[in-house]
This record gives C-alpha cells, sequence and structure tokens, in this order.
C-alpha cells in the first residue's frame, strides 16, 4: 500500500499541478491568480504533511502530551499564508487597475493593446 | 625634470595640445600654432631622452597597478625609442603639411581633425613606451578609437561604412586574439611585462607557443597581416595627411611595432627558433607581401595602390622578425625606420597631387613630373627606397633582411624578397615614367606645384630617406645594445 | 549598540517605511529613504571592518539560541553584498528625486518611498539572515514591494509587466518554498549552518535532489537565468527609470547570492556536482545567456530594454563564473556582481536622465543627443565602454579575472563565447554611441528642452567614477572577493 502510506505527497503533487496548468493555460488574469492560490496551498499542505506524527496531538507543553506532532511547520505555514494573501491582494489589485486602463483581463487583449 | 617624468609628460604634451586646440578652435591660426607647438615640444622632449637610452639607460614611470602583475607603466627601451622618435619627428613635418592640405582643399570641421591627431599621436607615444602588453593593449585602442573620427571625416556614406570596416576589423581582431593571448600570457607567466630575454620559460610547450604566435599575429590588426588587412585600404578615405602620418607610420607601424617587442620581449627568438618545426608567421607573412604587391600592381587609384604596397611592407618587417635571426630583427627595426619615411613621402605627394591637380588615378598622371617637379622627385625617391635602390634608407633595410635570411637559410624568405623586388619596382616604376616620361594631355595648363607647407614637408621627409641611406649610425647605435640584449 | 548592528540593517529601514506613510510627504520621505539607506550602507560598512578578519557575527533575534530561533548571521560574503546593496541605494536616492517627481505622479510619491524602504528590507534580509525559511520570507518582502515599484509609474504597460513578474516570482518563490521545506523534512531543522552540517550525514539524497531541483529553478526564475528570464525586459523597460535602475543594480543580485549560499554553503559542492551535476547545468544555460541576451539587446529600440538584455547576457556571465566552481571563478563571478552592479546603475542612470530630457528612450529617436546632453552622453560612453570590458574600467577586470578563471580551469571551448559576446556588446553600444553622436538630429522628434536639474548628475558622476576608480584600484573589491572565494570553496583545487 505505498501508494497510501504517501497520500500526502499524492495530493500535494495533484493539487500543484492543477494549480500550475491553471496559471499556464488559463488566459484570464483572475484566473490564474486562483492558480497560484492552488499551487501555494499545495505546498502548505506538503509542509503541514511533514509535521503530523502518527497519533500525535497538539503540540501543548503539559502533562499527557507525550506524543505530538511538529509545531513548527504549523508556524512556518502560518507566515506563509500571510504571504500568500498579500500576493493574491497585490495580484489582484494589480488587476483591477489593468482592467481600468486596458479595459480587459484577457491575457491576449491585453498584448495586444500593448504591441500597438 | 627626470628621464622618467619626462615619458609621462611626452604622453601628456599631445593631450594637452588637443585641449588647446578645443579651446583656440575658432581661430584657425592660434590653433595651427598650438598644434605646431606641442609637436614640437613633443619632438624636443622625444629627443632629449635620446642620450639616455643610448648611454643604457631605461627610464620607467609607474602609473598604478590594477592588480599583482598587471600595471600600467612606461619603460623606454631601444625599439620604442626609435618609434617614438619616427613619430615624433614625423609629426610636425605631418602638421606642417597638414594646414597646406586642409586650407588647400578647405576641409570642414578642422578642429576635431586636429584634436584627433594629437590624440591619435598621443596614443602612439603611450604605444612606443608601453612596459606591458596590457598598457600597450589600452594605447593600441585607443589608437583605434582616435582615428576613427579621422577616418570618417568625410561624412558621407562611403567614408561611414570604411569606418565601420575599419573598426570592425580592428576591434575585433584585437578583443578575440590580443586580449585572450594576453590573458594566456599572464596566465601562463603571472606577468606581461616586457622583459630582455622574454618571459614565457622555455619549457612551455609547443603548441602553446605556436597558439599564442598565431594570436598576436592576428590580434595585432594593425600589422596588416593577410587576411586582416582590409581596414587599411579601407582607411583610404580619410583625408591624405591622416593616410601619410596615420596609415603610413603611426598605426601599421604601431602594429608592427608591436608584433616586434611582442616577439623579443614577450617570446624569446632563441626559444622560439628553437621550440618551432615550421613556422607559420614565415608563409603568412610572405603569402601577403606577394599577394600585396599583385593586388597593387593592378590599382589605378594612386591611394589604393600606396595601401596595398604599405601592407606588402609591412608584412617585411612581420617576415624578418619571424625568420629569428639577429640580423633580420635588426633589418625588421631599420625597416619600420625607413619604410616610415619612404612611405609616408609617397602620401605626401599624393595629397600634393590632389590638392595642386585633384588626381587620383595613376592614368590621370601623364606628364604630370614637369609640372610638379618637386613632388615627382620627391615621388620617384620615394618609390626607390620602397623598391630598396641605393641611395635610399629602404636598401639598408632590406640588406639587413636578406642577410638574416641568408643566415638561416631561409629560401622562402630570399624568394619572397626578390620577387618583391621585382614586384614593387612593377607598381612605382610605372608611375615614375608616365610622371616624367610621357607627354600630358595638353588641355590641362593649370597645374601648378602644390601650396607651399606641402613642398616643405614632403621634400623634407624625401631628403630624410636619403640622408638614413648615408648616415644609419644613429640609428644603429640605437639598435646593437637592444639586439645583444636579446640573445 | 554596536552588538545589535546586524539586526538594525533590516530593522532600520522596515520601521521607517510606515513612518513614510504617517508623514504623507514625499520631501520627507525622500529624506528618510536616503538618511536609512546611508545608515543601512555605512553600519554595512561597520560591519564588514568587524568580520574582515573571519570573526563571523551570529546575532540571535530576540535572544533565542539556534535551533530554535532565527539567527543573523554576517560573514564576509555577507558584509559584501550588503556594502552592494545599501551603497547603491544611498547613491541612486540622492539624486533621484527629480526623476522620480517627473515620472510618477505626485500623490504616489510617498509610496514610492515606502515600498522603496520595503524593498530594501526585503534585500538585506535575505542577506543578513542566517535562516533558510526567514530567507523565503524576505525573498517576498522584496518581491511584493518590487511589483509595487514596477507599477507605480505612469505607463499603463508597466501593470502588465509587474503583473507577469508577480506570476513568475511568486511561482519562482514557491520553489524555493517547496525545497526549503523539503530539507527541513530530512534534517529538521531551518538554521542555514546547522543544515549544512546535517546534510553531510543524510543518506535519502532522493529528496535532496528533488530539493535541489527545485531550488535552481526558483532561483533561476528570480535571478532571470535563461531561459527563466521573459519578466524582465518588460519590468525594466515600463517601470519608472530609477526603479529599473534600483532593480538592475540589485534585485538580480541578491538572488545570485542566495544561489551561491545555497549551493556552496548548504548544499555542499561535493554533492552539488556528484548528484546533480548543476556545474555543467549552470554553465551551459549561462553560456546560452550570453549569446542570447547579447543577441536580443543588439535588436532592441528601446534604450531600456537594450540594457534590460544585456543584463540577461551579464548575469549569465556571473552564472558562468560560479559555474567554474574554483576559487578563481566563484571570486571572478562576485567581482562581476559587484563591478556589474555600478555599471548597469550608471547606464540606467543616464538613461533616466535621457528620459527626462527627451521623454523618450526609443535609440532611433535620440540623433545627435550628444549635442544637447553632452555630460550624460559622455558619461553613457564611459559606462558603455565598461560593459564592453575596455580596460581601466570596472568591466575589465571582471572580464580579466572572468577569462583567467576560465583558462585555468581548461574550458578553452568557453573562451571564444566571452570575447565574441564582448564584441557584441561593442555593437548594441556603438549603436547608440552613432546614434547620439555620428547622425544628424533630427527635427521631427520632440525635445522637450527641460534644463536637466544638477541633482540628476550627483548618482551618476558617482557611479561613473566608481566604474574608473574600480578598473584603477581593485583591491577592495577584487581582495574581499577572493577571501570570500576561499571561504566558500576552502582547500578544493
Amino acid at each position: 500500500m505505498i501508494i497510501l502510506e504517501h497520500i500526502n505527497y499524492w495530493v500535494v503533487v495533484i493539487l500543484m499541478m492543477t494549480g500550475f496548468y491553471v496559471v499556464i493555460s488559463h488566459n484570464n488574469l483572475v484566473k490564474k491568480l486562483i492558480g497560484i492560490n492552488i499551487f501555494q496551498t499545495s505546498i502548505f499542505i506538503l509542509f503541514i504533511s511533514f509535521g503530523k506524527v502518527d497519533g500525535g496531538t497538539a503540540p501543548i507543553l503539559s502533562e499527557g502530551y507525550q506524543n505530538f506532532s511538529a509545531p513548527l511547520p504549523h508556524v512556518l505555514i502560518l507566515t506563509a499564508i500571510v504571504v500568500g494573501i498579500a500576493t493574491t491582494a497585490l495580484g489582484l489589485a494589480l488587476v483591477i487597475r489593468i482592467n481600468r486602463a486596458f479595459n480587459t483581463v484577457e491575457d491576449d487583449e491585453i498584448k495586444k493593446a500593448m504591441s500597438q | 625634470m627626470s628621464s622618467s617624468s619626462m615619458l609621462l609628460v611626452a604622453v601628456l604634451v599631445p593631450l594637452l595640445g588637443a585641449i588647446g586646440i578645443y579651446i583656440t578652435g575658432k581661430h584657425p591660426n592660434l590653433r595651427e600654432t598650438v598644434t605646431l607647438i606641442a609637436a614640437g615640444l613633443l619632438l624636443l622632449i622625444v629627443y632629449s631622452l635620446l642620450p639616455g637610452v643610448l648611454a643604457g639607460a631605461r627610464p620607467e614611470y609607474k602609473f598604478f597597478e590594477i592588480f599583482p602583475g598587471l600595471d600600467v607603466a612606461f619603460r623606454l627601451e631601444p625599439l620604442g625609442m626609435l618609434f617614438a622618435c619616427i613619430a615624433s619627428l614625423l609629426w610636425p613635418v605631418n602638421s606642417i603639411y597638414s594646414i597646406g592640405y586642409m586650407r588647400g582643399n578647405n576641409e570642414k570641421k578642422q578642429t576635431c581633425f586636429y584634436i584627433c591627431f594629437a590624440v591619435a599621436i598621443a596614443s602612439t607615444i603611450g604605444i612606443a613606451f608601453s612596459a606591458n602588453l596590457i598598457t600597450l593593449f589600452i594605447f593600441y585602442e585607443t589608437l583605434t578609437l582616435s582615428t576613427y573620427p579621422l577616418v570618417t571625416h568625410k561624412g558621407n556614406d562611403a567614408a561611414k561604412k570604411s569606418g565601420r570596416v575599419y573598426l570592425g576589423i580592428l576591434l575585433t581582431t584585437s578583443i578575440c586574439l590580443l586580449l585572450p593571448a594576453i590573458i594566456w600570457i599572464y596566465s601562463i607567466a603571472d606577468t606581461t611585462a616586457f622583459t630582455e630575454g622574454g618571459i614565457l620559460p622555455a619549457t612551455t610547450h609547443k603548441s602553446v607557443l605556436l597558439a599564442l604566435l598565431l594570436m598576436t599575429t592576428y590580434g595585432i590588426g594593425k600589422a596588416a597581416v593577410m587576411p586582416v588587412h582590409r581596414w587599411l585600404p579601407a582607411a583610404m578615405v580619410a583625408p591624405t595627411p591622416v593616410s601619410a602620418l596615420l596609415h603610413a607610420v603611426a598605426v601599421v607601424k604601431a602594429g608592427v611595432f608591436s608584433i616586434v617587442k611582442i616577439m623579443t620581449y614577450i617570446f624569446s627568438p632563441a626559444v622560439l627558433s628553437e621550440q618551432l618545426d615550421i613556422n607559420f608567421v614565415i608563409y603568412l607573412s610572405s603569402f601577403t607581401i606577394i599577394a600585396a604587391s599583385f593586388v597593387a600592381l593592378q590599382a589605378d587609384n594612386l591611394k589604393r595602390r600606396l595601401a596595398y604596397s604599405t601592407i606588402s611592407q609591412l608584412s617585411y618587417v612581420v617576415l624578418a622578425t619571424a625568420l629569428l635571426a639577429p640580423l633580420s630583427i635588426l633589418g625588421a627595426a631599420l625597416h619600420i625606420l625607413a619604410h616610415a619615411f619612404g612611405k609616408i613621402t609617397l602620401f605626401f605627394a599624393a595629397g600634393s597631387i590632389y590638392t595642386a591637380a585633384h588626381k587620383t588615378l595613376v592614368s590621370e598622371l601623364d606628364g604630370i613630373g614637369y609640372k610638379m617637379p618637386i613632388t615627382m622627385l620627391a615621388f620617384t625617391i620615394g618609390s626607390l627606397s620602397m623598391i630598396g635602390v641605393p641611395p635610399t634608407a629602404g636598401f639598408v633595410s632590406k640588406w639587413f633582411i636578406l642577410q638574416g635570411s641568408f643566415s638561416v637559410d631561409s629560401t622562402v624568405a630570399i624568394a619572397v624578397i626578390v620577387l618583391s623586388t621585382l614586384l614593387n619596382a612593377g607598381y612605382f616604376l610605372p608611375i615614375v615614367y608616365r610622371a616624367f616620361l610621357k607627354k600630358p594631355d595638353g588641355a590641362e595648363q593649370s597645374i601648378h606645384e602644390a601650396p607651399l607647407p606641402m613642398v616643405m614637408a614632403l621634400s623634407f621627409t624625401a631628403l630624410m630617406t636619403i640622408i638614413l641611406f648615408f648616415y644609419p649610425d644613429l640609428a644603429l647605435s640605437l639598435l646593437e645594445p637592444w639586439l645583444e640584449s636579446l640573445s | 549598540m554596536t552588538s545589535h548592528l546586524a539586526v538594525l540593517q533590516v530593522v532600520t529601514p522596515l520601521l521607517a517605511a510606515p513612518v513614510v506613510v504617517i508623514l504623507h510627504n514625499k520631501t520627507l520621505g525622500w529624506l528618510i529613504a536616503t538618511l536609512v539607506s546611508l545608515s543601512c550602507f555605512i553600519i554595512a560598512c561597520v560591519l564588514c571592518l568587524q568580520i574582515y578578519d573571519g570573526n563571523n557575527i551570529v546575532y540571535t533575534l530576540g535572544g533565542w539560541a539556534a535551533p530554535a530561533g532565527i539567527e543573523y548571521h554576517v560573514d564576509r560574503l555577507t558584509a559584501f553584498l550588503l556594502i552592494i546593496i545599501s551603497g547603491l541605494a544611498t547613491f541612486i536616492l540622492i539624486g533621484a528625486r527629480e526623476s522620480i517627481d517627473n515620472e510618477i505622479s505626485a500623490d504616489r510619491l510617498y509610496l514610492f518611498y515606502t515600498a522603496f524602504l520595503l524593498n530594501l528590507t526585503g534585500l538585506l534580509g535575505v542577506i543578513v539572515t542566517g535562516d533558510a525559511f526567514n530567507v523565503f520570507v524576505f525573498i517576498e518582502i522584496a518581491s511584493l514591494s518590487s511589483y509595487a515599484l514596477i507599477s507605480i509609474g505612469r505607463d499603463k504597460r508597466s501593470l502588465y509587466a509587474a503583473y507577469q513578474y508577480l506570476i513568475f516570482g511568486t511561482i519562482g518563490a514557491s520553489f524555493i518554498l517547496i525545497a526549503i521545506g523539503l530539507m527541513y523534512a530530512v534534517t529538521g531543522t531551518l538554521n542555514i549552518h546547522d543544515l549544512h552540517e546535517r546534510l553531510a550525514h543524510v543518506q535519502d539524497s532522493r529528496t535532496l535532489i528533488t530539493a535541489l531541483a527545485f531550488f535552481i529553478i526558483g532561483i533561476g526564475l528570480k535571478a532571470a537565468i535563461w531561459p527563466l528570464h521573459i519578466w524582465l525586459p518588460d519590468a525594466y523597460t515600463y517601470s519608472p527609470s530609477i526603479v529599473s535602475t534600483f532593480l538592475a543594480g540589485t534585485s538580480t543580485k541578491v538572488f545570485i547570492y542566495v544561489l551561491i549560499r545555497f549551493v556552496f554553503s548548504i548544499f555542499g559542492i561535493e554533492f552539488s556536482i556528484n548528484e546533480l551535476s548543476v556545474q555543467y547545468i549552470l554553465m551551459s544555460v549561462a553560456l546560452i545567456a550570453i549569446v542570447y541576451g547579447s543577441l536580443q539587446a543588439i535588436k532592441q529600440d528601446s534604450l531600456k530594454r537594450l540594457l534590460a538584455y544585456s543584463s540577461i547576457a551579464q548575469i549569465g556571465y556571473m552564472i558562468l563564473a560560479i559555474s567554474l566552481v574554483t576559487v578563481a571563478g566563484v571570486a571572478a563571478g562576485l567581482i562581476h556582481v559587484f563591478n556589474h552592479a555600478i555599471i548597469k546603475v550608471t547606464l540606467f542612470l543616464c538613461v533616466a536622465n535621457i528620459i527626462y530630457f527627451t521623454g523618450t528612450d526609443s535609440i532611433n529617436k535620440l540623433a545627435g543627443l550628444g549635442k544637447q546632453m553632452p555630460v550624460t552622453c559622455g558619461l553613457f560612453v564611459i559606462a558603455g565602454l565598461s560593459i564592453i570590458g575596455v580596460p581601466l574600467t570596472a568591466g575589465f577586470t571582471s572580464k580579466w579575472f572572468l577569462i583567467k578563471a576560465t583558462i585555468d580551469s581548461g574550458y578553452w571551448l568557453v573562451i571564444p563565447v566571452i570575447v565574441i559576446s564582448s564584441l557584441m556588446a561593442i555593437v548594441y553600444i556603438w549603436k547608440v554611441v552613432e546614434q547620439i553622436y555620428f547622425k544628424e538630429a533630427d527635427h521631427a522628434h520632440v525635445v522637450t528642452n527641460k534644463a536637466m536639474p544638477y541633482s540628476m548628475y550627483v548618482s551618476l558622476f558617482v557611479f561613473t567614477a566608481a566604474c574608473i576608480y574600480f578598473g584603477l584600484q581593485t583591491d577592495i573589491n577584487v581582495g574581499l572577493a577572493q577571501l570570500i572565494a576561499d571561504d566558500l570553496i576552502g582547500a578544493r583545487p
């Protein structure tokens, strides 16, 4: 059952490639941003799944919590999520301004407008 | 002032002259005075260094060190002294000639012309004084760049096109071949200083030596060894004084001077002759001598013919150096001197003819000897020197080169020299014949001798060509200790 | 106080950024940004003097010791980069006011300085931190602020350029994050020095290879290494001139630093070479980058785009030098990082002046500019000569060491590429020179004939002087670079 053992990696890879595909294939700038988000989420899952210990509990410093998951990845991912949100926010802000400037959020139309 | 700081002053004088010319640009008379003063000063400074060098002094001047083993510095030795003497003696002469030519032909942008000229002379002196390859390379490039505006002086499309060829070939060869060769040499020897006896160790592998030899021969595009000679005919679009001083003396001589200097001070002739079974440079330069002569034979444009003659004569120097015999190396150095005076005379004459009669083709020169006797007499002397007929300087250098080739039994070299002498006669004597023995067309009565400054200049150089035949002692006494230091 | 210098490097610009927002004033904003950059520069110099002998500074953030807490680590390599970045920031800002006022609308000016300070925070943070995850965070701070900087100008195309950069940049940063995550998974630590020690004993090299691969791709995107450079030309072309100047000088350099740091200090040379032959991958990519960048530069009409492509080629030089993996090679790479920063900034500052004066950077419209802007054009030529690698300029030192390192390593076939690309550099610089000096002015083009404010020459003169100074006196940069290369590669021949 080697596949199931590594189920977290499979999920990560599938999510990552889905996100990546969306970024590459879609013409719409907002959809590209959504793709980026899916892509980043997969990395969050990757990190958190590293920290998970079988049967581990939440990492609380107290009696009865011997076997707990590693807390560090969670902390890291909290930071990474903040970074991700900032990126998405900035990206969306750019898209709004692009829409005002070019009257479109479609990749090819913007390129056409720029080459003129 | 100590002779080391004189080295610096010698380079600064033409540069300051250039600034002076820029400031006085609006007043032609004043501007020309500045040029002449700078030229005169330079002459004095360079010749004041001569006694010291003859007595065995080797003054040095160090600017700064870029990093260990690589500094920008001057060091005066006999060969450089000789080259500096030639350049500084011919600058005032050429300036006088330029004044006549530029005014006689109403050329535009004269200030720019004189400025670039002064910078080019400063670079030439810099090359002559260089203490190491990197300094030489720097001044070599500034010489290329400062002569570019002179080549494109006319500003028309032909001039620009020629300018591109000029810049393209000279920069490409120097950056693609010379610079890597310098770095390679540095990587082997940890220095690039010109040292008596060479800096490349005798243990250097044969193929490395050969590669470096070819890289420097072709990297120094100014020496115009075929096939990197195309820039020289292209540069002939420039006004004649430029062709005369720069493309018969300063630029091309800087090329062969660099080759001689590298062959003797970086490689050691002793090591080279021991290590190399076949010296390709001999064949390359032999080919250039003959091929260029054939092209010259067919050229109808006078300046073009002179340009190809220059290419051929330059390869004499390369050939003589590549023979690696002491006598032929001496001949090479003498040939730099002899060819300088001979060829500048020829160019001066061509410029005079253009100014006075507006003629550029050989076939138009019938009977011109009667209209412009002094010019054509000088031209004849120059031609004889090119062929190597006594009593001209060309004979002396050719004599040494021949002796050198006999001493190493190089049949190729001997054959090439004999054949090319015939060819030289073949393309110079018809001009003399036309000028003096053919009847003029008769339609043109208005041709007179060229303006006085031009005639003065070309008489002087013609005279020098003869004087050097009778009194080569000064040059010989300068070069002999140099020759001894090589072996 | 002196013991906190390492962290002050990051904290000062970070705290100054919100202050600028609150003050809401462009003059004060400029003043604060300049002073902060200057203080960072001074701190960097002091740090450099402190660690010059090899006594590295380790600063534990908040007093938490290494594995759990975050460390800031200053060694020679760090100090070298800190000086470059903060120095560039300072001297660019000093003379940048007029150009910024001209190209950015007045209501956004204070935001420009905020974003600039945040960018500086990010760049300096990446360099100084000793924690792998922290590197990622700072990369993102630097990147996010640079997206903002690029899109802050008036040119609407800059919006799209910033968006493109955002997409590529985020993917790049995420890849780096994955690499860091995988390393953490094998070792359980994020501290760079711990990582190095523990990775040496890790048997499971497959995870590590994956990490290295992700890392190389991620950093390639960020540092604009061919073929992952596509965002760069647009970003440099459409952003305000001062932004292009600053980014060209700093951001790619910082990512080269991250590359050096990770490959040499974390993965270790043996691993990088043996397991993934990173050396050859980087070398071949670098060679293509050199040729491709130079070729593209020749074709461009926009001066900024020309310089952007030239940057791609120059990044190729740095990667090439590093990929030799010898002391001489890494030293040559670092020397070029230093010199190219100065040269490219000089060139971009010239363009900033040209744009201020004429309102365009199209080469075809610049005919005869040499007469109208003699100083700027003259300085452009000097910097141009430097990027070609003419002796007595900084560029020559770089090329000299690069070629010498290549000869020493025996990669003969690489030398023609370097030489030919130098020729191509001549062509693209000459193209501009011919247009500004040897073409008669075409009266059809618009010349605003604004009087050039003197302040715009200040930075330009500083950097041109540096271009020449570092061509003549190489003790500082070459000396330091060689020490660093020794540190990194050590006894390895």
